[in-house]
């Protein structure tokens, strides 16, 4: 699995008496098999642009997306989306709910079942299958999403600030889920955040971006997941130099770019 | 020189929001049990119709009392209306206003979907609805009798245009009640646009869906007696009507609480079928 980003534009027309905004602006990046890409940035600096480009949501003004290959015309199951809230049908019950791509895609009743049971086993959803999802708490609503996400066995995850909405604890133990998650299943993944400790903490990849135009200031290769995956606690990770001065680092770049802004 | 404080006025105070009970979420308008309060409200209403008959304060030409309202509806259950049993007027009037509900629900609910999809439907549609919707029913009566005559059709067609427009509109708006995110999530399934129509929109339309169809039988109730103001034989409309012209007070407000009555009915079975439909609704 290959994504490649080369020379992408986004550019929304003008409107209301507004010049043209660059909502990007000559994104190049790569995302390798198995790699965990997060990217960082102010307000407005483009990264769910980004991600709606990949998604297929949206088509770039000029630049070209190709997955594998194949230029990216549309949404797909080979992109599965993670959102931050909102995206559950809560007249489906859990299994329903991480079953209902495939039920998109005509898979019969009894083995999509059993497939969204696989990932339920996964995600710690055991015992919940039938309870309604909107008597979950945040953090199990946001597993079902994910659980969902995986069961069209997708070559990326795209999460648009997927933990965004959780409480401090529950959103470390969910980093924590997640990244075993991915070393399980091996999925390219690319990450939203606002945190710049979850971005260190999850990638083996950053992008900063910076707004107006948007457009990726600063890349870092992070070694700090794999740590983690490598059996070094979570917190011991987050609390090693090396990740406090790259985290000081990446906060000065964000805190200049919002300072520039105002 | 310190003054005692002020203690504050009685208006002051009731005016002032008071913390709540445990169990109960502060500042939320309106929030506490009126059930019991309702039951009182009632019941002080009947006690005042029974107070102001019985003492003969009102003569029974214009309010009749409970008991008499009561024995009449004993009378006309036994022996009938204008030679007519009580149970075929309610009947009759029963079947049109359900008939015209089920019409009303089989074309305006697809039509208010559709017109919520398309901007090619809307732009065809709205114009129409929204120029026959304020009109009252009473105002175009004429018209369905002269295109239609003066039997069952032009009745159930007056019921129909009353419930279709709020069906519609209903409908329409209920599109709008799927999350971007719930939507996106399908399509990046690779959903084609009738499966998210199918497996995302139309399921999260259904609360303003039930809702649009209990207003819509509600319009359908109040134009009921418009209905059968012409040429009808049988039905409650029909009754009070005919009994209003015979000065006979007590069947006009027998046949007025027995349209309420089956209006309030199949309200509470609509609100029971939320329940048992919807019970995520306004929960996510």
């Amino acid at each position: 699995m290959s994504l490649n980003i080369d020379h992408v534009s986004v550019i929304y027309p003008a409107a209301d008496g507004h010049p043209p905004v660059a909502a990007l602006s000559d994104i190049d990046l790569t995302i390798a098999e198995g790699e965990f890409v997060v990217a960082l940035g102010a307000s407005g600096c483009g990264k769910s642009t980004l991600l709606n480009l990949i998604a297929g949501f949206l088509s770039p003004s000029s630049g070209t997306l190709t997955l594998d290959g194949r230029a990216v015309t549309g949404p797909g199951a080979d992109r599965a989306v993670v959102f931050q809230k909102h995206a559950l049908l809560p007249w489906l019950n859990v299994i329903e709910n991480v079953a209902f791509g495939l039920q998109i895609q005509g898979v019969g009743k009894e083995a999509r079942h059993r497939t969204a049971n696989e990932y339920i086993q996964l995600l710690g959803l055991d015992g919940f299958q039938g309870s309604p999802v909107y008597k979950l708490s945040g953090g199990m609503q946001q597993r079902v999403g994910i659980a969902r996400a995986l069961t069209c066995d997708p070559k990326i995850l795209l999460m648009d600030e997927p933990l965004g909405a959780l409480d401090a604890l529950t959103r470390e133990k969910a980093q924590e889920l997640i990244l075993k998650i991915w070393g399980e299943t091996r999925k390219s993944v690319f990450f939203i955040t606002h945190s710049v400790e979850e971005a260190l903490f999850m990638g083996t990849k950053l992008i900063v971006m910076s707004p107006r135009p948007g457009r990726i200031t600063h890349t870092f290769d992070l070694p700090f997941s794999r740590q983690f995956q490598a059996g070094t606690p979570a917190r011991q990770v987050k609390a090693a130099p090396e990740f406090i001065a790259l985290r000081e680092t990446v906060l000065n770049i964000i805190f200049s770019d919002e300072e520039a802004v105002q | 020189m310190s003054q005692p404080p002020k203690t504050p006025g009685v208006f002051a105070r009731l005016a002032r929001a008071r913390p709540t009970r445990p169990g109960e979420i502060y500042g939320v308008p309106g929030q506490g049990n009126t059930f019991w309060l309702s039951v009182g409200s009632v019941a002080v209403m009947l006690f005042v119709w029974w107070l102001v008959t019985t003492l003969g304060w009102v003569k029974p030409l214009f309010v009749p009392s409970p008991q008499a309202v009561l024995a009449k509806f004993v009378q006309v259950w036994n022996e009938g209306f204008t030679n007519t049993s009580f149970l075929e007027h309610a009947l009759t009037s029963t079947l049109r206003v359900f008939g015209a509900f089920v019409l009303a629900c089989l074309i305006g609910l697809p039509l208010g979907l559709a017109m919520g999809m398309s901007p090619t439907i809307r732009g065809i549609f709205d114009p129409p609805i929204e120029f026959y919707r304020p009109i009252p029913p009473l105002a175009y009566l004429p018209l369905m009798i002269i295109w239609f005559g003066i039997d069952e059709t032009s009745k159930v067609l007056l019921i129909f245009l009353s419930m279709f427009a709020p069906i519609v509109l209903g409908a329409r708006s209920g599109v709008k009640s799927a999350a971007i995110e719930q939507i996106h999530a399908a399509y990046s399934f690779g959903a084609t646009r009738w499966q998210v129509m199918r497996h995302v929109i139309l399921p999260s339309a259904m609360p303003e869906i039930l809702t649009a169809m209990r207003v819509g039988i509600g319009f359908g109730w109040t134009t009921l007696v418009a209905a059968e103001m012409v040429a009808a034989t049988k039905g409650l409309g029909y009754m009070v009507l005919s009994a209003s012209q015979f000065l006979q007070t007590s069947v006009v407000i027998m046949g007025i609480f027995v349209i309420a009555a089956i209006a309030i009915a199949f309200d509470l079975m609509m609100r029971f079928l939320e329940r048992r439909l919807v019970p995520w609704k306004g929960r996510m």
